[in-house]
């Protein structure tokens, strides 16, 4: 470049003060979710005058994992903000931008939320929507077979084969009573530590830091799981993630199904063939004297430590975390907000009536042993996602494939 | 990755082998190495150096936030012995797993493209009204895109609402749905189905060729002479063909045990369907465990290069032995 042109270079690099920037987002696509990030980005943008560019991602959240840490560790430009799972903080912190000076109100946030995605002492990312499983239900199903919402796992297996019994015989041969998710993967750890936890089985590791997966509880949860498979569930749910149970129930071919809350506004949509008929309720307990349990899950804004627009990609998080905002997607989209006072809103509870009756449940969801067993948590969720896998697939017994799963969780943890 | 490695080690390997002395003079053979050199150079950067890089983190404990840091530690990816208990790959049931469900998948999955190709470029070599057009449908599923067709076939292979259990049903072959990519006995064979449906074309494409490249005046005299067409399959077409098959099967093999996007869309990571690809990018990507998956890759590696030296000093044997 001849030098003449130095100064006019030099002018250009002062400008982006007043440039409009690009920005871009990745966030998820199950059920509503792109459309209600793109409505919202758009609204930032407009306001701003900044553009954002939506990245699209996997749906599954251990193959968008993946993806992200091939982009953070080659150091890549490509992606401003992105929405990181609740168990990705530890993980992914020493690429994350530190957000702490430019979130004023953080204190208006859930706190154990705001712990979770403070690495070290640095905010690494911000709590956008909250997740716990939750147990749907047909309201008019229950009614016609005269059946309460089951409170524990073993009413739920007799109520799904009572219905799946009776719609059969009444003509709709592809019902089934309960669909969850089966498949290989992340999801698998939530639904399984669901069964384990309300069986009194604990969360995989305990207080004190040792594996603990072979205790009475695991294996009874894990028996009942399996003997659900081709009688009240189709053998398919051993391939299925969230939207693929969602797609038989909300198609009407199922009695009960586990998922996360995003559910339920698309089953209540204009075109669900389930419209008004489905109820949603704590997950079973694991006995008498077991407990409710529901995976804590939910989603984060995070800024990539290699953005050029660091300031520009905080202010587009501290937007989309907003009261309003939040306020819109826990309307539109079911989303549970992660401000308390959101739960208060007449607006939301009218909107979405069990926010209210389930509060406790997400607020007191079963975390993942993910912060205990650091970068490790994506081989120990793998080994765990896998042997559940197998039990559940009948190709082990319970009690032999959870002796080898506390091995190999031992050996990851030495 | 190694896998593509082996790839450009096929091609450079008629390259880098030297070229008859005295039949061209020296300044021929100096010009023709420059010619080449571009391309050597190339080649050491695109394929060497990955490989070489590969098989250098295999010997190290990196892994993905301290590539620049690793240490060498030897053998202990591949196999060491601590505490009374084996460590590495090779002490990996998971790995053997890998290992056992990619043969599986290579052994039947060629042999059956091997068979039906051969239906289909026999049919395809006859001479009917509109060959030209079913020649080009026959190579559809071929030029579609292996994530694309994956993808398809994972919806019209899904227990409730997929095509294909629809269809055996309404035929009355089956009674209930089956669950093709759940079930641990039939998935890899959902995988070998997709497989097979998708290169089938290709192994028929190189065995049309083969057959439009033979001579005619066989067939003359077998038909002068009465002989049963069967029996000149066998006697004639197939030895005649034999070395065109040979590239073909060696082609697909090598192809088949480095197969990773048909399973991983299918049946993503399940044990079941496992193949040494699909292994070795989840230790390697998702468990961020650069040094062992190398490990794995190197293997990999080994392997192929391994069977495909055993196969074509096999294939010459036998060439020799047939002439």
């Amino acid at each position: 470049m001849k030098t003449k042109y130095l100064p006019l270079l030099g002018l250009v690099m002062l400008a982006p003060v007043a440039h409009s920037e690009t920005l871009s987002i990745s966030c998820g696509a199950v059920g509503a979710e792109l459309q209600l990030c793109k409505e919202g980005v758009d609204a930032w943008a407009a306001k701003t005058g900044n553009t954002v560019k939506l990245v699209s991602t996997p749906n599954s959240s251990t193959e968008r994992l993946s993806l992200y840490q091939q982009i953070l560790s080659a150091g890549s430009t490509d992606l401003d903000v992105l929405q990181i799972d609740v168990i990705w903080p530890g993980m992914l912190a020493s690429q994350l931008l530190d957000l702490t000076p430019y979130i004023k109100d953080q204190a208006e946030f859930f706190p154990s939320m705001i712990s979770n995605d403070t690495i070290n002492g640095k905010l690494v990312a911000m709590p956008w929507f909250t997740d716990a499983g939750l147990l749907f239900y047909r309201k008019d199903l229950l009614e016609k077979y005269k059946l309460p919402v089951p409170a524990t796992w073993s009413e739920l297996s007799q109520s799904a084969k009572v219905i799946q019994d009776g719609e059969r015989q009444a003509g709709n041969s592809q019902m089934w009573g309960y669909v969850w998710q089966g498949r290989a993967y992340e999801g698998l750890t939530c639904d399984a530590l669901e069964w384990v936890y309300s069986h009194n089985g604990g969360t995989l590791i305990n207080a004190k830091g040792e594996v603990d997966v072979t205790n009475p509880g695991v294996i009874t949860a894990l028996n009942q799981a399996k003997s659900w498979v081709n009688t009240i569930s189709p053998e398919g749910v051993l391939n299925y993630a969230e939207e693929e149970a969602r797609g038989v129930f909300q198609t009407g071919n199922a009695a009960f199904m586990r998922n996360w809350p995003y559910a339920w506004s698309l089953a209540q949509a204009s075109d669900s063939p389930i419209k008004d008929k489905v109820g949603v309720a704590p997950l079973p307990k694991g006995g008498e004297d077991g407990k409710h349990a529901a995976t804590l899950g939910g989603w984060q804004l995070a800024v990539s430590k290699y953005s050029q627009h660091p300031q520009l990609a905080a202010d587009l998080v501290s937007y989309l975390t907003s009261y309003e905002e939040q306020k819109r997607r826990a309307i539109k989209g079911t989303y549970n907000p992660t401000r308390p006072a959101l739960y208060q809103d007449a607006e939301v509870t009218t909107a979405v009536p069990f926010f209210k009756d389930l509060y406790d449940v997400f607020v007191n969801g079963v975390p993942r042993p993910s912060s205990i067993s650091g970068d490790k948590y994506g081989q120990v969720s793998n080994a765990f996602f896998n042997t559940v896998h197998e039990v559940l697939a009948g190709s082990q017994p319970a009690d032999k494939a959870t002796k080898d799963l506390q091995h190999k969780l031992k050996r990851l943890l030495r | 990755m190694s896998t593509s490695a082996t790839d450009k080690l096929r091609t450079a390997a008629p390259a880098a082998s030297a070229p008859p002395k005295g039949r061209l003079s020296r300044t021929r053979v100096r010009a023709a190495w420059l010619f080449l050199l571009p391309m050597l150079v190339v080649l050491l950067l695109v394929a060497g150096w990955p490989l070489l890089r590969t098989i250098w983190f295999s010997f190290t404990d990196a892994s993905f936030s301290t590539l620049h840091e690793a240490h060498f530690i030897g053998l202990e990816n591949y196999l060491s012995y601590d505490d009374g208990e084996w460590y590495g790959v090779l002490a990996d049931p998971q790995w053997w797993g890998a290992v056992r469900n990619t043969l599986f998948f290579t052994l039947v999955s060629v042999s059956l493209e091997l068979v039906l190709g051969m239906v289909f470029a026999l049919v395809l070599n006859a001479q009917f009204p509109g060959r030209a057009l079913v020649r080009a449908a026959v190579l559809i599923p071929w030029a579609i895109p292996t994530i694309v067709s994956a993808k398809m076939w994972s919806w019209m292979l899904h227990d409730q609402f997929g095509i294909l259990n629809h269809l055996l049903i309404s035929l009355g072959i089956l009674d209930a749905p089956l669950a093709w990519t759940a079930n641990s006995s039939l998935s890899l064979w959902a995988v070998v189905i997709v497989d097979v449906w998708k290169t089938t074309p290709f192994m028929a494409l190189l065995i049309l060729a083969a057959l439009q490249m033979l001579p005619s005046d066989c067939y003359e005299a077998a038909r002068v002479d009465g002989i049963h067409p069967v029996r000149v399959f066998f006697r004639v077409t197939l030895p005649l063909i034999t070395p065109a098959l040979l590239v073909a099967v060696t082609f697909r093999v090598l192809d088949a045990l480095r197969v990773f996007d048909v399973i991983y869309v299918l049946t993503s990571n399940s044990a079941d369907t496992m193949s040494m690809s699909v292994f070795a990018r989840q230790q390697l990507v998702e468990f961020q465990e650069v040094g062992y998956g190398s490990a794995a890759s190197t293997l990999l590696f080994l392997f192929i290069a391994l069977l495909t030296l055993a196969w074509l000093y096999l294939g010459r044997k036998r060439l020799q032995g047939d002439l």
